[in-house]
């Protein structure tokens, strides 16, 4: 399987995610944001980090850069495609998926492990995962998932709603949500739910000397359902 | 010529940066304040000299990058 990962001026987690997709079996190429060309890919990753010093809005000007049209189209051809953090960020601002990410509501940066119920088994990110809940990390500042009551009841009732915050036992409650974000959303899919945007960072928990294993159990089973 | 354009928030959209600022203001003792929404000023200074193209390529603009429609609204507020 073959996997590129977006380099954007500031991106910050595109090394980790390179070395937990190769942990995994994927044979992964880093992609400078300025070629027009993506590589021959299975998975492309824009990851997380800090695009453009997170000028005028949180992945604005990384939307608009060279390699995106290419992403674009790839996702519009059905192609896989995974947003984390800044990386969800940017798949807003290109109109692959729905809403936007707003400042985080208390206004705090946060950097903690959290919960996420997985809302939607029928697509190649969760399909076969035997877990309901998992345990990511966030760290961010703009996370608070926001999208017009139009947008909401679409997203709804297309099941596009891929994860939310929750506690260990899966429920979902304002007590758990951490940034505000309307049902307590931490991620969601397009359409064709082979785009998929992410808060938390799979990829920081893919080892349990640092965090966790829950990421571990994510790309692998991404990797079997890509095959 | 130079185009001045105004982005605010739209109406449902929350803004806590706002609202930290009217907490502020709040403490240092301006108590009349009912709500405060912040919001983004572009001056934009461009080679076109014809007021009609000039308004229709920065709407372009607050359309493809200043803004983000859906949550935002953008205004030209002034042109010269």
């Amino acid at each position: 399987m073959k996997s590129s990962v977006i380099t954007f001026p500031g991106s910050n987690c595109d090394r980790d995610m390179d070395v937990a997709l190769k942990k995994f079996g994927f044979k992964n190429k880093m992609v400078w944001h300025a070629d027009a060309e993506l590589p021959k890919s299975d998975l492309v990753v824009l990851p997380g980090g800090f695009s453009y010093g997170d000028y005028l809005r949180c992945g604005s000007m990384a939307s608009k850069s060279k390699i995106m049209q290419s992403v674009i189209n790839f996702a519009n051809s059905g192609g896989i495609v995974m947003g984390i953090c800044n990386g969800f960020q940017i798949l807003v601002e290109t109109g692959l998926v729905p809403g936007v990410l707003l400042r985080n509501k208390y206004l705090e940066f946060i950097c903690k492990n959290v919960f996420v119920k997985i809302c939607d088994k029928h697509n190649k990110y969760f399909k076969n995962v035997n877990n309901e809940v998992l345990e990511f990390h966030i760290a961010h500042n703009e996370g608070n998932y926001f999208c017009s009551n139009d947008q909401l009841k679409e997203i709804e009732d297309n099941n596009q709603i891929a994860i939310k915050y929750c506690d260990k036992n899966g429920k979902i409650e304002d007590q758990f949500n951490p940034n505000g974000s309307i049902k307590n959303i931490a991620g969601i899919f397009n359409k064709g739910k082979n785009v998929l945007g992410m808060m938390p960072h799979p990829e920081r928990m893919i080892d349990t000397s640092l965090s966790g294993e829950d990421g571990s159990l994510f790309f692998k089973n991404l990797i079997n359902n890509l095959k | 010529m130079k185009i001045s354009v105004i982005i605010t928030l739209k109406k449902d959209v929350l803004d806590p940066q706002g609202k930290v600022i009217h907490q502020t203001l709040d403490g240092m003792g301006f108590k009349d304040v009912n709500e405060i929404r912040q919001g983004k000023y572009f001056e934009i200074d461009t080679k076109e000299t014809d007021s009609d193209k000039a308004k229709a390529k920065v709407e372009e603009m607050c359309k493809k990058l200043l803004s983000n429609l859906v949550i935002e609204n953008y205004k030209i507020i002034d042109l010269k």
